[in-house]
């Protein structure tokens, strides 16, 4: 049933794709910019039907810069703004993820991930962008990412996502993949009351007061709007706290340390992951997306095999849950990484297990999922 | 016998309200005409009625993005070529709003070519003052997409052999729905232009034809920024109303200044609502505008 929150409360039967937008829709997102790419353009087709119907816009932009860049207008002027691309589109999108990261502009990118590199492979699944959406802007700077691994995860971790970007004022990166986005499944969307929102952090203080950039305790500044009266002056060159550029090391050095620890700082309070049976397991089957449904015939047939098999799956892929793997790396002899790329969250994982477990990636160059058998044997190999 | 009459110094400068006084001095170089567009344009904004905390300016990367840090507006200094495309988030999130895009040749028409030509396109409400130095002055005097045949730069060492644009035609062909070209010897005409672009709907387009003295004049031997301004006088040609397609730069040294168009044509946001209005409850709050014709003369 449609409310005026724009929620659309009830089961639904949705792709990945459609249920990206209507987790916006019902964080509160009235903007989205975006340019066709496969194999997420449903997102943006989605949003073109739904968004007049809430109140809100869409606008095709000419490219996957403008997309970005529109978002961060759009998000100035008080809009919670969201676009989704993939492949090519994200790495286009790079440059101006930078922007919105040194401007602390919160707003949402979807990115359902292609075979690549280049145009790859643009209608079959990849994983390979997850170190791009760790790395993929040039300069220091600390970024949150989710992962989700089925349409109703589309749907909650694009919620989750708003209010991240919100919270934490700075671009959220929703890491989908093709077939977790074509994937048609089950949607519960809740009331709308049900649904958290968080606002935007606002000033509370008069112009007269007003630091663009002094932080409130948690690291996180307040943002003025245009239009509000605050004249405030927003750059993407290094700056101080009144938002001016300043080209110094000391002023890099305030800047950046703010920036990457107001996520470091919270980490704990930002990751989120799932975890079953870790506590004794002899391996973990680290995974993500659709790798983590892949993984769960490998998962039982180990189990009938008597390999005592733990599953961690990552929610919040960035910031990584360090502690957690070295926890867990005390406990178990290895940790299989199962992921549509050549090693990326492998790493991570075997650097946060510091030695004490033995990290196996199984690695999948693009165009398809694992066959669950090479999950097995990688897990019968980690057990051993 | 002449009276005297008592003076007092006073404190601020009467412009003082619209600059971030704590940014100044600013980094322009001394002949620069960024210094009298800037003056221009914040008469303009003084002028054109619209409450100051409705106005965003919104520049891209050069020595033109640097406007947006001087003013005491809400400023965005976005990304080289980019100041378009966030205006229009800025402009479509907030239609309420006010939004100006100030940059150079190199940002708009170059690096941001394709926003320009798509945003004049959808006739985006937007103003656009491109200030036009033919070269890239930030980076140290490179060659520009408007920097005339033969002239050099330090990329053009032997003379720039590529065709430059002739930026009133690109907007007018784009769909920009008021284009005009002054120099930046014209404070008084472009600040008028400013002004009537600022309240005119859809998007407008005001070219500003600026000396570099540091760099495209040195490297060109044009003088100092006085005897550049001088030649913009000696070769200025005002007319109103002549086809874009006409005004490219250099044809027998003249300089093509004017009004060149001022035409009606519905907005991005008007063609929206005519096609979703119907069916949609959108809330669009309105930009007040003002169609008075502003002197400009010359004719």
């Amino acid at each position: 049933m449609e409310t005026e929150s724009g929620v659309l409360t009830g089961e639904h039967f949705l792709s990945g794709n459609e249920a990206f937008g209507e987790g916006a829709l019902a964080a509160g997102c009235r903007f989205f910019a975006g340019y066709p790419i496969t194999p997420s353009t449903e997102v943006a087709e989605h949003m073109a039907e739904r968004l007049p119907q809430v109140g809100g816009i869409f606008i095709q932009m000419e490219d996957e810069l403008a997309s970005m860049n529109a978002l961060l207008g759009a998000a100035w002027a008080g809009q919670k703004a969201m676009t989704a691309t993939s492949g090519p589109g994200f790495s286009l999108m790079m440059e101006n993820l930078g922007l919105g990261v040194v401007t602390e502009t919160p707003c949402v990118i979807v990115n359902v991930q292609r075979g690549g590199p280049s145009t790859g492979l643009p209608t079959l699944v990849g994983q390979a962008d997850m170190m791009q959406a760790k790395w993929g802007s040039h300069g220091p700077y600390e970024i949150i990412a989710l992962s989700p691994s089925s349409p109703q995860e589309c749907f909650d971790f694009t919620v989750k996502a708003f209010n991240l970007a919100e919270q934490y004022r700075t671009p959220v990166l929703v890491m989908g993949d093709e077939v977790v986005g074509h994937m048609t499944e089950r949607v519960v969307i809740p009331p709308a009351d049900k649904i958290e929102r968080t606002p935007r952090r606002t000033p509370r203080v008069p112009p007269e007061k007003y630091l663009p950039y002094e932080p409130d305790p948690d690291g996180v500044p307040q943002m003025a709007l245009a239009g509000q009266g605050y004249k405030m002056h927003i750059t993407g060159l290094t700056h101080d706290r009144r938002g001016y550029p300043v080209i110094s090391e000391e002023a890099q050095a305030d800047m950046i340390g703010r920036l990457v620890e107001k996520i470091r700082k919270n980490r704990e309070k930002i990751t989120e992951y799932e975890e079953e049976s870790c506590e004794d397991a002899d391996v973990i089957v680290c995974s993500y997306g659709i790798s983590a449904r892949t993984s769960q015939l490998a998962i039982e047939n180990a189990r009938a095999e008597g390999i005592k098999v733990g599953v961690f799956r990552l929610i919040v892929v960035w910031p990584f849950p360090e502690s957690k793997i070295d926890e867990l790396a005390g406990k178990t002899k290895g940790f299989v990484v199962p992921e549509i790329n050549c090693g990326q969250i492998s790493l991570e994982v075997e650097r946060c297990a510091h030695g004490k477990a033995k990290t196996i990636l199984v690695p999948h160059a693009g165009g398809g999922t694992h066959n669950p058998d090479n999950i097995l044997e990688a897990i019968r190999r980690a057990a051993a | 016998m002449i009276q005297q009459q008592e003076s007092t110094i006073v404190e601020h400068h009467p412009m003082d309200v619209l600059l971030r006084q704590d940014r100044i001095p600013h980094i322009w170089c001394s002949g620069c005409g960024l210094g009298t567009s800037l003056t221009a344009f914040i008469n303009a904004v003084r002028d054109c009625g619209i409450p100051l905390e409705k106005i965003s300016v919104v520049s891209g990367i050069g020595c033109t993005g640097r406007v947006a840090g001087y003013l005491n507006l809400d400023s965005f200094h976005t990304t080289h070529g980019r100041a378009l495309p966030f205006a229009v988030g800025l402009h479509l999130g907030n239609p309420s709003l006010k939004v100006i895009v100030f940059s150079g040749d190199g940002d708009l028409i170059s690096i941001g070519g394709n926003h320009f030509i798509h945003t004049a396109r959808k006739n985006m409400d937007i103003t656009v003052i491109c200030v036009n130095n033919f070269n890239y002055g930030m980076t140290g005097g490179q060659g520009a997409p408007t920097t005339p045949l033969g002239s050099r730069s330090t990329t053009t060492p032997y003379g720039n052999f590529e065709f430059p644009f002739n930026i009133p035609h690109l907007a007018a062909a784009s769909g920009a729905t008021y284009v005009a070209r002054w120099t930046a010897l014209d404070t008084r005409r472009l600040k008028n232009s400013m002004q009537e672009a600022i309240l005119r709907r859809g998007f407008s387009v005001v070219e500003v034809i600026s000396p570099c003295p540091t760099l495209f004049g040195r490297l060109n031997r044009l003088g100092t920024g006085l005897d550049m301004m001088k030649s913009y006088q000696e070769n200025s040609v005002i007319r109103h109303g002549a086809d874009p397609a006409s005004v490219a730069m250099g044809k027998d040294g003249k300089i093509i200044v004017g009004k060149f168009v001022d035409i009606e044509r519905p907005t991005y946001l008007d063609m929206m609502k005519q096609a979703l209005g119907g069916r949609f409850n959108i809330p669009i709050p309105e930009r007040s505008v003002d169609k008075t014709e502003i002197p400009m003369d010359g004719e």
